[in-house]
């Protein structure tokens, strides 16, 4: 069986998160012009554009985490549930839980004074109201998961112990301590080696394939795009130009500005 | 003889109370006039290091740098060696490696005045690298990060270097800019005569424009060749490695295959091969020798 019979079956699956006409500006300039997407479970769902197109004000709008001053207007809908309309309160329950976020550049996003340990149970003793000794078997649990070597002794060591590969898998596995529906992956691997990246979308595709997690994939790199998405939308200037299924928008793209991209990337004459 | 010749190059970087880390560990290079050789490998191996021994901006702990003939020295505390002015470099960063307070021409005009040329105009070095001359006028932050990387590039290119340096020039850039500034490096090198020294770690970009490659890995040079020939047949096991891990957009779905383990501390790099402890078909020898190396650095590999 290929990944496509596998992945076939999902394709109708109802979304677990959909963005429906999102709109977001900042102090009158529109960073968002009214984006849709639908994220369907074990799906990963790449946006790919340019810098300044409105790919990771997408994912951080579908997070609530907007810049201060920013206004959104649309429909971010878990569920079902409209994010946008949530209070902070709700939302706060929310993120984290049902819908977490793996950030460009593992250095910055982890905090380098807790071991990970504290890091992934924080999350999961706050929204999962666990017990301490709950917390760490799952936690080693996870960075298992994630393949990090020897995960009970990595759950006390600080993140500057790991290299950035390791800290990117761990940031995912902090992303995933309570099981969340939705993962929102910004640039994941663009600070990573190429060596490196492999192995983090690989285990990506292989969460996506294994959890039943619904996967928002930004990247500029439609090479990682054509690796593990599934769907491939195309985002310029806070529009989504064109959405389709990764082999028909990579080798047949219908829009002007996809072939353009395609076409500027160093590649043999064939 | 080569213009750019470098012998078994090892650069050290000490920090008190710590031991030293040896970026470069004994690396040869050579760059002919017109040539253009791209340098990859991935962070940590000590590409721009070497790079930057080239342009004497660190000093070399061993080995031999000769360009044109002649040693290249260290940078001094308020002069450079005259004669490494032929020796022009571009960085990664166009933010941070213009200055942001002068007008963009004034900044070529200085490379123009560092040859002597009084003929060539800043407008006319802009137009060079396909910007608009009159652009000359405007200041940094009213360019794009691809045009920006252009004006450092016509800024290198007015001292009329012999030997041009890029050190990681479009990792900063869009993909849709990468290849464009890419070639146009190569191009502009080419035409005045003069050697690139390409430093990249992506390397569909350097497989366009380079004519050969080298590879390097923890220090050391693994891997050299025309660009073609290693593409196509890649030999050391660290080579086949990268090349098997960048993933092709070409909307097959492909995962690209990772490479097992970490590169190792270079301040306490693994016996024999470095490569051996994450090499797929590493051998007993492998963790006791070190291969010599030409033009593979490879116990599968002799020299011939």
């Amino acid at each position: 069986m290929t990944v496509n019979d596998r992945l076939d079956d999902r394709e109708d699956a109802a979304p677990v998160l959909s963005v429906e006409g999102l709109t977001v500006s900042i102090g009158g300039h529109e960073i968002l012009r009214g984006v849709d997407l639908l994220l369907r479970p074990g799906r990963v769902h790449g946006l790919a554009g340019e810098s300044g197109s409105g790919k990771t004000m997408t994912g951080l709008a579908a997070l609530g985490l907007l810049p201060h001053g920013a206004r959104a207007g649309g429909r971010v809908a878990l569920e079902g549930r409209d994010l946008l309309a949530l209070s902070q309160r709700d939302l706060n329950a929310v993120r984290g839980r049902d819908i977490a976020m793996v950030f460009q550049d593992p250095a910055t996003s982890l905090h380098p004074m807790l071991t990970v340990g504290r890091q992934i149970t924080e999350h999961m003793r706050h929204h999962l109201r666990l017990g301490r000794a709950e917390a760490r078997a799952r936690a080693v649990d996870l960075l298992g998961k994630v393949r990090i070597p020897g995960p009970a002794a990595a759950f006390d060591r600080y993140p500057h112990q790991f290299s950035g590969g390791m800290r990117q898998r761990v940031a995912i596995a902090i992303a995933l301590a309570c099981g969340p529906k939705v993962l929102i992956a910004d640039e994941p691997t663009t600070a990573l080696d190429v060596t490196v990246q492999a192995g983090v979308l690989r285990l990506i595709r292989s969460l996506c394939d294994d959890l039943g997690l619904a996967v928002l994939l930004v990247t500029h790199d439609l090479g990682v795009m054509s690796a593990v998405a599934d769907d491939v939308s195309v985002m310029r200037e806070g529009l989504v130009l064109e959405t389709g299924p990764r082999g028909r928008v990579l080798r047949e793209p219908e829009h002007p500005y996809t072939r353009a991209l395609l076409d500027a990337l160093p590649r043999e004459e064939s | 003889m080569s213009m750019l010749d470098v012998r078994d190059l090892v650069v050290d970087y000490r920090t008190p109370g710590r031991p030293a880390v040896r970026a470069v560990a004994g690396a040869s290079l050579s760059v002919a006039a017109g040539e253009v050789v791209g340098l990859v490998g991935e962070s940590g191996c000590g590409k721009s290091t070497l790079a930057r021994a080239v342009c004497g901006l660190v000093p070399a702990g061993g080995g031999a740098i000769a360009f044109e003939g002649g040693p290249v020295t260290p940078l001094g505390l308020r002069r450079r060696d005259p004669a490494l002015a032929k020796i022009q470099m571009v960085f990664q960063d166009p933010y941070a490696s213009l200055n942001p307070r002068r007008r963009v021409g004034a900044q070529i005009a200085d490379g123009l005045a560092a040859a002597g040329d009084r003929e060539t105009t800043p407008a006319g070095m802009l137009e060079r690298v396909g910007l608009p001359g009159h652009m000359a006028e405007r200041y940094p932050h009213e360019f794009s990060g691809g045009q920006r990387q252009r004006i450092a590039i016509a800024r290198a290119l007015a001292a009329r270097p012999s030997l041009l340096i890029g050190d990681e020039p479009i990792s900063a850039l869009d993909a849709s800019a990468q290849a464009q500034v890419a070639t146009l490096m190569r191009n502009l090198a080419v035409e005045s005569g003069a050697g690139l020294l390409f430093i990249s770690h992506d390397l569909s970009v350097v497989r366009l424009i380079a004519d050969r490659i080298a590879v390097m890995y923890l220090g050391k040079i693994v891997e050299t060749g025309p660009t073609a020939e290693v593409w196509a047949e890649p030999r050391h096991p660290y080579t086949q490695a990268l090349l098997r891990a960048i993933p092709e957009p070409d909307g097959l779905g492909r995962l690209p295959e990772e490479l097992p383990g970490d590169v190792p501390d270079p301040a306490d790099p693994p016996s024999g091969c470095r490569f051996h402890p994450r090499c797929p078909v590493a051998m007993d020898v492998c963790a006791e020798k070190e291969p010599a190396f030409g033009p593979v650095a490879c116990w599968l590999h002799p020299p011939a």
